[in-house]
């Protein structure tokens, strides 16, 4: 398929732009095969360069022969243009429409961007599971690679290669992931260094109503326990949900069947549930007229809050559970590609120092969204100003993201990247030039030979230019375990994402600098004082030299 | 001290206010006369003064002893467990009667000696001078005067000595208009903004009644707006909410309706008794009585606005709803985010703030003169005036300009501390936070404008603990003329120095001064920006917040600065004596204790809450129970860390 022919006006001049907090621009706009574009055609006006795969939905409006197009999108802003002649504007509004919601992935940007920066470091070897793997081997021999999914035959949604406990052998994996949801036996995802405990992850098992039971299963959960110690299973759904999957063929361990564990059922909303309270939210964020009593009214109603804090909460309890209790844990909800990577991911933040880093944030996406299969193609598709209610529509990702903002709100020298770093992810999950975030799985990626194809996000991300927009300057290792607060007083709506379009952020941003300006001023000043202290006493030394004969 | 039955108590819990699982700290409860003091076995202190605390209340008695929950003013909320109810009987009797003081000399301030002679005392009273102040504003001056009418508190005993008025103001139309006024506050200048000659006046309600006029007042409004040359019309703001006008004017229509109505029977000869209608009457007679607003038709030039903010007594009950949701176990965040809505707070805090703004935007956009009243003019009149002074003139963003404001609005327009605070045994009735409320809208601006003032949040609560802690004579009495019978500036000591002493902890690390002085601020009042103060509100509660404070962190850093650019002076100058040949034996050590090197960024952490138990622990347990005033301490604290390597290559070669 050729993009000429969706596009059937690829110019307009004399199209107005409205966008929040910069003036109205008039200029051409330009329709490519994967960018809106408009010029005012003057030097010093920024032009508009606007993937349509970040085009959420478009409304048009006419008044004569003016149309009106606006466009909001999955980044949560919204424009408007104004073209002139009525034809020109549905022509435009029906390429939009199209060029966003191409079917096949291959016609994605990603596989026609070309980078116009040089590659130190090519992100799609930064983060192999072998090189993760040798960070634990240094520590624990219980523990080895398995490579029973090469073929992606054993599960569809893994990577090839996977972490299992050593006593496990290949066969009895298969037999495990026959008896687990999607395929999805029970993987490490967290080994506590500090006390040798871990957090494995899997789909849950398919006991069905008949209370069927996997000995393999049974056993390769078990070798993950020490000698007299108990385990916890947290389920991240109710236990009411739970029991009524099991009439779908899905289910929770027994307890007679798994005497050394315990079950814990926290509740972590899905789907729609949570793709609706981002709507709302977002809706309520754009309304500046708002009274208080709506707003807060509002803010109530879209529960996004509740959802943070129900993540937190469990991923606490997961982090409490190896951290204090000394105990080791299985995470998972039905098909262990949701909620069950929230907590996982969310705990090692809480747990492990590195995964507050740049490198080691990179590295937890790598291995506990994109390799753990989270179907970030599916989620998301669309952002909340879509209208066709697609079950698999879900801002998993996005309460992920404002969860770690949470953490690094309430621990702001503890992280090595700033909220720009989250921001920026979000954006990419959603549109971007890169094709990380293609896919739903390791499978899909093989087949469509991203590698090859497109470009990785951490390619662009990990050079030192970038880098420093996502510096913490505040940042300072931090080798504890961090427990945050989820009393609803220490949660804050995340302004730098639900705000962003609604309110100018000037003052901030200039406070924001000021701190880094005396940031830098004291490294400086420190490091002026190293140099005059060393030449201090150096001068000291030839002067003790020469006193001394 | 006769209140004092039992003076020690020994192995009483302190429950955690958050924690679901009732953990406790076990330690010594003292009972001092001016403090309740709880020693733990870490020997952690915890002092509550007893002016602090808004009510004490024993609970039903438990297996394992006598609860006593004691809320204060300040916001801390501890629950004492007493193992003998005799004890905890005893504890709360003397609380009651010492958290309740019937006269002024019985408190805090009158026995208060912070080791300072007669003279530094008198020195920081001295440190605010309200007449300097209007001279900064350039008043007295070809517009407005110094009119000596109140010197003897004889025209209005709630004002100042001291009032500013338009020049062509005369005595009679002072006194007509003082005596049309409630309590009367006639109208008398609050700021006049520089540059221009549009000024903010304050006064209180008119007693118009249902139609009363009066020539002097309205000649005096003529004379406000006049001294203005920059427009014609000047603002009357009515501070309160319109709706509740309109019920007091269908009131007057009643009582027109009554009145005809009685007339009709007299002249019918009828006989009344005294009957419903009479008593009636009387009742909304009584109420309309100190009621009323300008009539637009009687005031030439003027534009009268209603704002819409609430009565003291709203305010009291949705700041109470407020803490109520708050201090719930387990709270959900529905339940917060509802609790938050009912209680009408944030929408009473977003009210004030759009009034002054109005004011704000009339003398800047405008260039018209302000005039401003609700219906003593000593609540409502004061938050709107002075926040208004806030956003136009940068000096009240100042440390000394924000005391200076506080002095000028607040005490010296009579706000009735004392009675708003509940400092001496009163109606509760007159409780209201309305002080609170400016604080608020303040740090509200802070969080909008991070560099726009020279103080930071610590100033805000520490000034809230005093205006409660009857520690200092600032905020003691409800008017001037009463403070100077108490005989404040010779009992007691003003606050302002202490603060300023303490400076750095109150700073604004980011501040930029170099702003000009007249920058306005223009605040953005969507409902989105107003967030829940939760350092104030819980201030005491520690676990709810976050666990480093980038403030703090900034605010050493840049004491720190400070210090490393004395050191560089410091080398540099040795190093070009050392170079001189001029070295002597005692110049070797370099500031070997110099505090920079030692004190590192590691050590932001506050406490990394340990976790011990279950889940619920995560959500608030072992609150390091220190007062938020105690935060910058903790920071500088700082154990030494790491010793730069060339530090260490100094040494040796010494």
């Amino acid at each position: 398929m050729e993009f000429a022919e969706l596009i059937k006006t690829p110019r307009v001049d004399n199209v107005v732009l409205h966008r929040p907090f910069y003036p109205a621009v008039e200029g051409t706009l330009c329709l490519t095969g994967h960018h809106l574009i408009l010029s005012s055609r003057q030097d010093n006006t920024e032009e508009l360069w606007l993937l349509h795969s970040n085009i959420d939905a478009i409304d048009k409006r006419f008044v004569g022969s003016l149309g009106t197009i606006i466009i909001k999108c999955k980044d949560f802003r919204i424009i408007q243009l104004d073209i002139p002649g009525m034809e020109e504007c549905l022509n435009i509004a029906s390429s939009i429409e199209a060029l966003s919601t191409l079917d096949s992935v291959t016609l994605m940007y990603p596989f026609f961007y070309r980078p116009m920066f040089e590659v130190i470091e090519d992100g799609w070897h930064s983060f192999l599971p072998e090189q993760e793997f040798e960070l634990y081997s240094s520590a624990t021999s219980e523990w080895r690679l398995s490579y029973i999914n090469k073929e992606f035959t054993v599960c569809p949604s893994y990577p090839p290669t996977v972490i299992v406990p050593k006593s496990i052998d290949d066969e009895a994996l298969r037999k495990v992931a026959a008896f687990r949801h999607g395929g999805r036996f029970p993987v490490l995802s967290y080994y506590h260094k500090k006390n040798g405990m871990v957090i494995m992850r899997s789909g849950q098992p398919l006991t069905g109503t008949n209370g069927r039971r996997c000995k393999e299963d049974e056993k390769l959960i078990n070798a993950t326990l020490r000698a007299g110690k108990r385990g916890y299973l947290i389920d991240t759904r109710s236990l009411n949900v739970a029991q009524q999957a099991r009439a779908k063929g899905g289910g929770f361990e027994q307890e007679a069947h798994y005497p050394q564990w315990r079950r814990i059922h926290k509740s972590i909303e899905r789907y729609h549930v949570l793709q609706e309270s981002l709507i709302k939210l977002v809706e309520a964020c754009n309304e500046q007229t708002h009274n208080m009593d709506r707003w807060l009214g509002k803010l109530e109603a879209s529960n996004w809050l509740t959802h943070i804090k129900e993540i937190l909460t469990t991923a606490c309890l997961a982090a409490q559970c190896i951290d204090r209790e000394g105990a080791s844990v299985l995470i998972h909800g039905t098909e262990g590609t949701d909620s069950t990577l929230q907590v996982t991911s969310l705990a090692q933040i809480i747990l492990e120092p590195r995964s507050r880093t740049i490198r080691g944030f990179e590295a937890l996406i790598e291995r506990e969204w994109l390799q753990a299969g989270h179907p970030f193609q599916q989620r998301c598709a669309q952002s909340a100003y879509c209208n066709s209610k697609q079950k698999w529509e879900a801002p998993v990702f996005l309460l992920f993201l404002d969860c770690v903002w949470q953490i690094l709100r309430q621990f702001p020298c503890s992280f090595e990247f700033n909220e720009h770093f989250l921001i920026m992810l979000f954006e990419h999950a959603y549109a971007s030039q890169f094709g990380t975030f293609l896919g739903n799985n390791e499978s899909e990626r093989c087949k469509l030979k991203l590698q090859q194809k497109t470009m990785s996000l951490w390619s662009w991300v990990n050079r030192p230019s970038e880098l420093s927009k996502f510096t913490n300057p505040l940042f300072e290792a931090n080798n504890l375990v961090i427990w945050p607060s989820v009393a609803p007083q220490s949660l804050q709506l995340w302004e730098g994402i639900f705000l962003r379009w609604s309110r100018s952020s000037k003052y901030l941003d200039e406070a924001y600098e000021e701190m880094v300006n005396i940031i830098e001023y004291n490294k400086e000043l420190q490091a002026k004082v190293n140099i005059l202290r060393r030449q201090l006493a150096e001068l000291e030394t030839e002067d003790g030299l020469r006193e001394s004969p | 001290m006769e209140h004092i039955r039992t003076t020690k108590v020994e192995q009483v819990k302190l429950l955690d206010r958050f924690s679901t699982n009732n953990k406790s700290l076990t330690g010594t409860l003292y009972l001092t006369a001016t403090h309740l003091l709880f020693i733990d076995t870490q020997q952690k202190e915890t002092w509550i003064l007893h002016h602090h605390i808004a009510s004490v209340e024993k609970l039903a008695l438990t297996t394992s002893g006598c609860p006593l929950v004691i809320q204060c003013k300040n916001f801390r909320i501890v629950h004492f467990i007493v193992p003998r109810e005799r004890d905890c009987h005893d504890i709360y009797n003397s609380l009651l009667q010492l958290s309740k003081q019937g006269k002024y000399e019985d408190l805090y301030a009158f026995s208060y000696n912070p080791k300072q002679n007669d003279s530094e005392r008198l020195k920081g009273w001295e440190i605010i001078d309200l007449a300097k102040e209007y001279e900064r504003m350039g008043v007295p001056n070809g517009k407005w005067k110094l009119c000596d009418a109140n010197r003897e508190y004889k025209v209005c005993e709630t004002y100042p000595r001291e009032l500013y008025v338009p020049k062509s103001a005369i005595l009679p139309m002072i006194m007509g208009s003082s005596n049309f006024r409630s309590k009367g506050r006639l109208p008398v200048l609050s700021y006049c903004r520089q540059g221009t000659e549009a000024a903010i006046c304050r006064c209180s309600q008119p007693l118009s009644g249902f139609s009363a006029r009066c020539l002097e007042d309205e000649k005096l409004l003529k004379a406000i707006s006049t001294a203005n040359s920059g427009n014609h019309y000047m603002y009357v703001v009515d501070t309160r909410p319109k709706h509740r006008m309109q019920s007091w004017w269908d009131t007057q229509k009643d009582i027109g309706r009554i009145i005809v109505r009685i007339s009709s029977k007299i002249w019918n000869d009828e006989k009344i008794r005294e009957s419903d209608e009479k008593k009636r009457l009387n009742a909304m007679a009584n109420r309309a009585a100190g009621k009323g607003y300008e009539n637009e038709d009687n005031y030439s030039n003027i534009r009268f606005q209603f704002v819409g903010i609430e009565n003291i007594h709203v305010m009291r009950s949705s700041l109470q709803k407020l803490l109520e949701v708050n201090g719930s176990k387990g709270l959900s965040v529905n339940d917060f985010y509802s609790g938050l809505e009912s209680s009408g707070w944030l929408r009473h805090i977003k009210a004030v703030l759009d009034a002054a703004i109005f004011l704000a935007k009339a003398i800047v956009v405008e260039n018209a003169s302000v005039l401003v009243h609700c219906s003593d003019g000593w609540d409502r009149t004061s938050q709107v005036c002075s926040l208004g002074s806030l956003l136009l003139d940068s000096y009240y963003r100042t440390m000394k300009g924000f005391m200076v404001l506080i002095e000028k609005d607040w005490i010296s327009f009579g706000h009735k501390f004392s009675e708003r605070c509940g400092h001496l045994d009163g109606d509760p009735k007159e409780v209201s936070p309305v002080f609170t409320q400016f604080l608020e809208c303040v740090w509200h601006l802070t969080e909008q404008f991070p560099q726009a003032f020279e103080f930071n949040e610590a100033f805000l609560l520490q000034i809230h603990e005093h205006v409660h802690s009857c520690q200092f004579g600032n905020f003691l009495g409800n008017c001037q003329k009463e403070r100077e019978e108490l005989k404040l500036k010779e009992k007691t000591y003003s606050l302002w120095p202490f603060l300023l002493d303490d400076k750095q902890k109150y700073l604004n690390p980011l501040y930029s001064s170099k702003s000009e002085s007249l920058t306005v601020l223009e605040p953005n009042t969507v409902s989105f920006n107003f967030k829940f103060w939760r350092n104030m509100y819980h201030q005491f509660d520690r676990t709810l917040h976050p666990r480093q404070s980038v403030l703090n962190i900034i605010m050493n850093m840049n004491e720190q600065n400070k210090q490393l650019e004395e050191d560089i002076k410091d080398l540099e100058s040795k190093i070009t004596q050392c170079k001189n040949g001029l070295l002597t034996k005692d110049l070797l050590h370099v500031h070997p204790e110099s505090p920079a090197l030692k004190t590192s960024l590691s050590l932001k952490e506050q406490s990394l809450l340990p976790v011990n138990d279950t889940l619920r622990a995560i959500e608030g347990s072992n609150p390091p129970d220190n007062r938020y005033c105690d935060y910058p301490e903790e920071f500088s604290k700082s154990e030494p860390t790491v010793v730069s390597l060339e530090y260490g290559v100094a040494r040796m070669t010494c």
